[in-house]
């Protein structure tokens, strides 16, 4: 069975807690005590219908504001595949979240109330899921029963929001029209719309071709941890631990080790009690080489002749977490695969309307929730790709150094010069 | 011939070996928690997975309310001894007889909430600076806000409106003196991964998950053992059936449910008809209040 993993977004009102609830409610997800919770809560709060949106929002402080403040991750399963939902909130302060969700989507879903037609924050969702390199992207226009199931409103909204989706880095665009309250197209087809001949939503999330989203030609192995037994048994075994970030490794393999420069080959890929004949995305595997190289966390196995950059200058798009803006000339804790930095920002180029597309490039800061490209400078140099490359070398994280607080998110555009 | 598709246990086993890792090159002082239960049962086998063919570089932790099941007992002891990984038994009681907490009377009472204070000294006295847990984030409306790496002021407390956006697979584990993480690598798991999982890799689990008869008593919907640790209201009376855990935790508020299921394969069978929430079925600490995971985390509770 696959793993997909989805972000939803969408407005204040417009259903999303709602149609997350009635995927998990239509797949069989909800259980019955759950369900006789929500419909107490129901009742008490005076609904003349059990609110689904009730089953997501976890917090107290959410159920008391009637709104979802955090990323919340959901899970169902059909027998086709397993599902990671990462529910994210959509008013304007909690971009953040999105970005977060997206990170490590292979799908957005959109919410578009069809009443209302593209808006603002469908927009700036659209340009979040195109710029954190998002592959396939879902625009569900919902409240289908509140404009009586109407055809040409979802054309007029599918060709405003197709229109804006040239201007993204968007390859797999679908349009649904549902209703999440009744039900209409979520799991099943609908009598109100037969108009529409394309899948429900979840035959979609069930049936997408998600094969071909990894990267399994550039070899990359960011190194975490060292295994060296140091028992009688294992006396001279040392392993290199980690996750392979891309391309096939297998045993055999010439690879090149960076910083070092230094050339070996595998000589095994251990898991747990054997070996095994090869290792891709997203395995966790043990590397063993032929030679006797120093190599320590931080390192990374490549090959020779696909290498990743080795740069102390980085060129990145940044999405700002906290309240204390981004500064020029600032200086940040910056994590990029296993190695740990000191970054200094030493030009910020723009801030860019996530609304618009418009880059204001008289800008001096990053406020919370605002993106921006910036060029950095880091005190050793790191192994990177480009973002639309690899998702996982061509990304990395900014830390407070005073607070340690996680302030900021970057994708590598480049290796500035 | 590569084999392109891969399978969701795959996927998950290879998240939570990284996340283990991460921890354990980061860290200075990392600590699992190991109650016998079928979720530290699993994150036990990764930390095997993760660390092979060397030894698990840090010790085991039990927070231990007295209230137990000796099938439990044995099976902690046993595994730690053969993984030969140190075992940090923190206890209740002794938190209790020095005065740290006050132990609810009643018949119903339970020490399951009473566990955080003694968590904490543990965690302080040993000087951890990271606890693996076992929580998942489908067993609670507020679990499924909380991060892989959940950040914990100086007083073990978690703050569901502060936590820091965890973006990728990058985890930010900085922290001051005196404050931890709390880490959970099975976060992304269901509690049929779970059981899935159990049986492609035949992880051992303690023998009162499994069908077995035993004396129960009914009380507030729930199937409750009949222990030392449990006595019997007037109107509640015992019966001897086929039952099995759903969840190990304290005897006195732990649920059984009538099942024949004996082996891994039938209890997926039976947890996928399920209708009810394990920790609905199983946990009477869970019914006190919508937000009572909440409250209770943000207190420090696992």
């Amino acid at each position: 069975m696959e793993l997909l993993r989805f972000a939803t977004a969408g407005s204040v009102d417009d259903g999303k807690s709602t149609l997350i609830g009635r995927l998990l409610l239509d797949s069989k997800q909800i259980f019955e005590d759950q369900l006789v919770a929500v419909e107490r809560t129901s009742r008490d709060k005076g609904f003349d219908y059990t609110n689904l949106a009730l089953l997501t929002d976890g917090l107290r402080a959410e159920r008391e504001q009637g709104i979802t403040i955090d990323v919340a991750y959901r899970y169902f399963a059909t027998p086709t595949r397993k599902f990671i939902i990462a529910d994210t909130p959509g008013h304007v302060q909690y971009t953040r979240n999105m970005v977060t969700g997206a990170s490590t989507a292979d799908l957005a879903l959109i919410l578009i109330d069809a009443r209302k037609g593209v808006v603002e924050q469908s927009r700036r969702h659209s340009v979040i899921a195109s710029l954190l390199q998002v592959r396939h992207l879902v625009l569900c226009v919902n409240k289908m029963d509140l404009v009586d199931y109407e055809q040409s409103v979802f054309d007029r909204i599918t060709s405003e929001f197709s229109e804006w989706a040239g201007k993204l880095d968007i390859t797999d665009l679908a349009f649904i029209p549902v209703s999440a309250l009744h039900g209409d197209n979520v799991t099943q087809h609908s009598p109100n719309l037969t108009w529409y001949g394309g899948p429900t939503l979840l035959h979609h999330l069930e049936h997408l071709y998600i094969g071909s989203d990894r990267n399994l030609i550039d070899a990359r192995f960011p190194v975490q941890w060292v295994v060296r037994p140091m028992s009688d048994k294992w006396h001279d075994y040392r392993g290199y631990a980690g996750k392979v970030a891309g391309g096939i490794f297998r045993p055999g393999d010439e690879v090149l080790v960076l910083p070092s420069g230094l050339i070996s080959t595998i000589s095994s890929i251990d898991l747990y009690g054997g070996s095994v004949h090869e290792a891709m995305p997203p395995n966790s595997v043990t590397i063993r080489l032929a030679d006797d190289i120093d190599i320590s966390r931080g390192d990374m196995l490549c090959r020779p002749q696909n290498a990743p950059t080795v740069t102390q200058e980085l060129d990145a798009m940044i999405c700002w977490f906290n309240e204390k803006p981004l500064q020029e000339k600032g200086k940040y804790a910056l994590k990029h695969t296993t190695r740990s930095v000191r970054a200094m920002v030493r030009d910020l180029h723009y801030c860019l309307d996530v609304n618009t597309l418009h880059r204001d490039e008289t800008t001096g800061t990053l406020m919370m929730n605002d993106m921006g490209r910036v060029s950095l400078r880091v005190t050793a140099p790191l192994f990177v790709d480009e973002y639309r490359r690899n998702r996982t070398t061509g990304s990395f994280i900014l830390i407070d150094e005073g607070t340690n607080e996680t302030v900021g998110a970057g994708m590598i555009l480049g290796t500035g010069d | 011939m590569t084999d392109i598709a891969i399978s969701h246990l795959d996927e998950l086993e290879a998240e939570s070996i990284h996340i283990m890792r991460e921890v354990a090159a980061e860290f200075e002082r990392p600590v699992l928690l190991f109650s016998g239960g079928k979720d530290s049962a699993v994150m036990l086998r990764i930390a095997e997975k993760a660390f092979w063919p060397a030894r698990i570089p840090f010790p085991l932790m039990h927070v231990d309310t007295g209230h137990n099941f000796d099938e439990v007992i044995d099976y902690r002891d046993r595994r730690a001894a053969e993984l030969g990984v140190d075992l940090v038994v923190a206890s209740v009681q002794a938190s209790i007889d020095s005065g740290r907490v006050t132990e609810d009377k009643g018949p119903k009472a339970t020490r399951n909430r009473l566990q955080s204070v003694t968590l904490l000294d543990a965690i302080e006295e040993h000087g951890f600076d990271s606890v693996f847990g076992g929580g998942r984030r489908d067993e609670d409306k507020a679990r499924a806000k909380e991060r892989v790496y959940s950040f914990r002021d100086e007083f073990g407390q978690w703050d569901p409106k502060n936590q820091r956006p965890e973006l990728w697979s990058l985890y930010n584990g900085r922290h001051k003196q005196g404050e931890h993480i709390r880490v959970f690598p099975i976060s992304n798991w269901t509690e049929m991964d779970v059981w899935q999982y159990i049986a492609r890799e035949s992880v051992e689990l303690p023998s009162i998950y499994y069908a077995h008869r035993r004396q129960v008593l009914r009380r507030d919907g729930m199937l409750i053992a009949l222990t030392d640790f449990v006595t019997p209201l007037p109107d509640e009376e015992v019966e001897e059936l086929l039952v099995r855990f759903r969840t190990v935790g304290d005897a006195t508020c732990t649920g059984a449910v009538e099942s024949p299921a004996a082996t891994p394969d039938e209890v997926i069978v039976e947890v996928a008809a399920s209708r009810i929430t394990e920790r609905g079925a199983t946990r009477a600490d869970d019914k006190f209040a919508d937000a009572a995971m909440e409250d209770r985390k943000k207190e420090g509770y696992f």
